[in-house]
């Protein structure tokens, strides 16, 4: 097949110095694609209209930046607000305030140690929650016997645990983790039921006149028919747990992200809160898309519909 | 009606006695689906079950193929008692019941996994029976790059695959354009004269009954019942534009007739209390 490279990319390096427009006409392009690019320019544009607003409110007077400091102000300041990260090792007795890792390392210990805690409980969470579902469904006595207990504990709001996870576990990583599983567990029990019931019971006739047992049934037919909507419910999850973890750190852990933003809260610093928000935002995102792109490569039978509803 | 002893031959496909369902039984939503049905097929035999809609010949079919147990009476098949899902009798569904995960070959040789057959084994047996739709450069494809007719025909591939001696099948050509539904129909005869399985075919098309069966049961409206069962004599293949077989048509045609009336006079009473 003839390749016919279009004007403006054929000229190279010549045009793209000589004529602005042709690099815009180009950037237009891209956006217009559906490639890794094009993606990037969007989030990025997503993002800068939202932070554009705000510097805009701030520009005007609107915002004041004691209390709402715009971007350039709690992002500029990064160097200051660092050493309020992983204050468990900085402000140790007989420490000084300059002593212990530089700001940058503060931030990635912190951010390190909640991320561990998120995908600590995560995973707990989703084993239990699945294998518990999978059970409730497999044995009619064992549904019996858990399900009604799990339905009543699941609208339990996770702050209610909390005293529960400093009772039984004290204070350190145990009760954060421990919140994220139990703020996530009962919702996976349940949606793990759910998505058994909705597997098409064509398919699971279909292995039953093959002579396939209950085990076989489970293992080879439902749990890959379930498998697209758990992770989908992994997904929202993921979510979840990073709400979770701000609120179990904020106690007793000894660093965390939860705890910068009671220490921001304590302190009357708008900055710091902010500051910490986009690091949480920017954290949550990325996983998100990791665990998406698990997602496709997982889940490889299924379709893309995205394209489909686009057309509406 | 009970039978203690079996009145038939032990040789038969299917025989029914006296079998009847009811969905829901002893709740306020029971409702009675068939009752007292007694057929006999043949080896090798070709029947068509013919109804209106919601008669329970697919009910029947889900009866016969040991997936739902009768409230009344006993289904035997080749002098077995039905009691559970056999590979024997293998099932083929309307929609498309492929395993979308895995692969054409895959689903084709799914019974032979189960069983726990060497891969080399499976491809072997997945090779054949896709050969025989006519299919077997399409093995590595996923369900879903397949047209409908395409899949109907892989799932009739991963029937053959467990030779089957009764091949059941609930309007596998239903979701199908008229041109492909007449290419399915004759491909569907070419498979059933190689394998020598008896078919059991519910379908509410009184064309496909005629192009297909030896004898077309034809159904009740609710609760399902036997009406009449006529056998098709005419010779294979078969000129469906003959003046014999458009006799048959409109002989199946009337017989319908009366129960489709039936049926809406029934619906509109219910409506009318409602």
């Amino acid at each position: 097949m003839a390749v016919v490279a279009p004007p403006d990319v054929s000229s190279g390096v010549a045009a793209a110095g000589a004529s602005r427009p042709a690099a815009v006409v180009r950037l237009f392009a891209t956006m217009a694609g559906e490639s890794l690019a094009a993606k990037i320019l969007w989030t990025c544009l997503s993002v800068g209209l939202f932070a554009g607003l705000w510097e805009l409110c701030w520009f005007f007077g609107w915002a004041d930046p004691k209390l709402l400091p715009p971007p350039h102000i709690f992002l500029g300041s990064i160097v200051d607000q660092g050493k309020f990260f992983n204050t468990a090792t900085r402000w140790q007795v007989g420490k000084s305030m300059t002593d212990g890792p530089s700001a940058f390392e503060s931030v990635m210990v912190t951010i390190g140690a909640t991320t561990m805690r998120v995908f600590s409980g995560l995973a707990i969470a989703s084993v239990l929650g699945v294998g518990v579902g999978v059970l409730i469904r497999y044995n009619a006595l064992f549904d019996k016997l858990v399900l009604p207990t799990i339905t009543l504990l699941s609208p339990v709001s996770p702050i209610a645990w909390l005293p529960v996870a400093i009772f039984i576990f004290g204070i350190g990583n145990g009760p954060a983790i421990f919140m994220v599983v139990v703020a996530l567990f009962f919702h996976m029990v349940l949606a793990t039921v759910t998505q058994i019931d909705g597997v098409a019971p064509n398919l699971i006739n279909v292995a039953r006149t093959m002579g396939a047992s209950k085990r076989q049934i489970y293992g080879r037919v439902i749990v890959p028919a379930i498998l697209p909507g758990m992770l989908a419910v992994l997904r929202m999850n993921l979510f979840g747990a990073w709400m979770v973890v701000l609120i179990a750190e904020s106690t007793g852990v000894g660093y965390g992200m939860g705890q910068v933003i009671m220490l921001a809260r304590n302190t009357f610093n708008p900055s710091l809160v902010f500051f910490t928000i986009a690091v949480i935002g920017v954290l949550g995102f990325s996983f998100d898309w990791l665990l998406r792109q698990a997602q496709r490569r997982i889940l490889y039978w299924l379709p893309d519909t995205k394209e489909k509803l686009r057309g509406l | 009606m009970a039978f203690d002893a079996p009145t038939f031959s032990s040789k038969d496909a299917v025989v029914c006695r006296g079998v009847g369902k009811t969905w829901a039984a002893g709740t306020r939503r029971a409702h009675e689906a068939l009752r007292e049905i007694d057929l006999d097929v043949a080896p090798g035999e070709f029947v068509v079950f013919l109804g209106p809609s919601g008669c329970g010949k697919s009910t029947l079919l889900y009866l016969i193929a040991g997936l739902e147990d009768a409230t009344d009476g006993t289904v035997w098949s080749f002098s077995d008692k039905v009691e559970a899902p056999s590979p024997e009798r293998s099932l083929i569904f309307q929609e498309t019941s492929l395993f979308p995960w895995l692969t054409v070959w895959e689903n084709v040789s799914f019974g032979l996994s189960i069983r726990g057959a060497s891969k080399a084994e499976r491809r072997l047996v997945a090779e054949e029976a896709l050969h025989r739709v006519g299919l077997k450069a399409a093995m590595e494809k996923r369900p879903d790059e397949l047209s409908g007719g395409m899949r109907q025909r892989v799932a009739v591939a991963r029937a053959l695959a467990m030779r089957p001696k009764v091949l059941l099948m609930d309007e596998p050509f239903a979701a199908l354009d008229v041109q492909t539904r007449a290419r399915m129909q004759d491909f569907l005869l070419d498979v059933w004269r190689q394998s020598g399985a008896s078919v059991l075919f519910v379908t509410h098309h009184i064309d496909e009954a005629v192009a297909l069966a030896d004898r077309v049961v034809v159904f009740t409206s609710r609760p399902g019942r036997i009406k009449t069962i006529v056998p098709i004599d005419l010779p294979r293949p078969r000129n469906l534009f003959s003046r014999e077989a458009e006799a048959l048509r409109i002989q199946l045609t009337d017989l319908l007739r009366d129960e489709v009336d039936r049926a809406f006079a029934e619906q509109e009473a219910l409506s009318a209390t409602a």
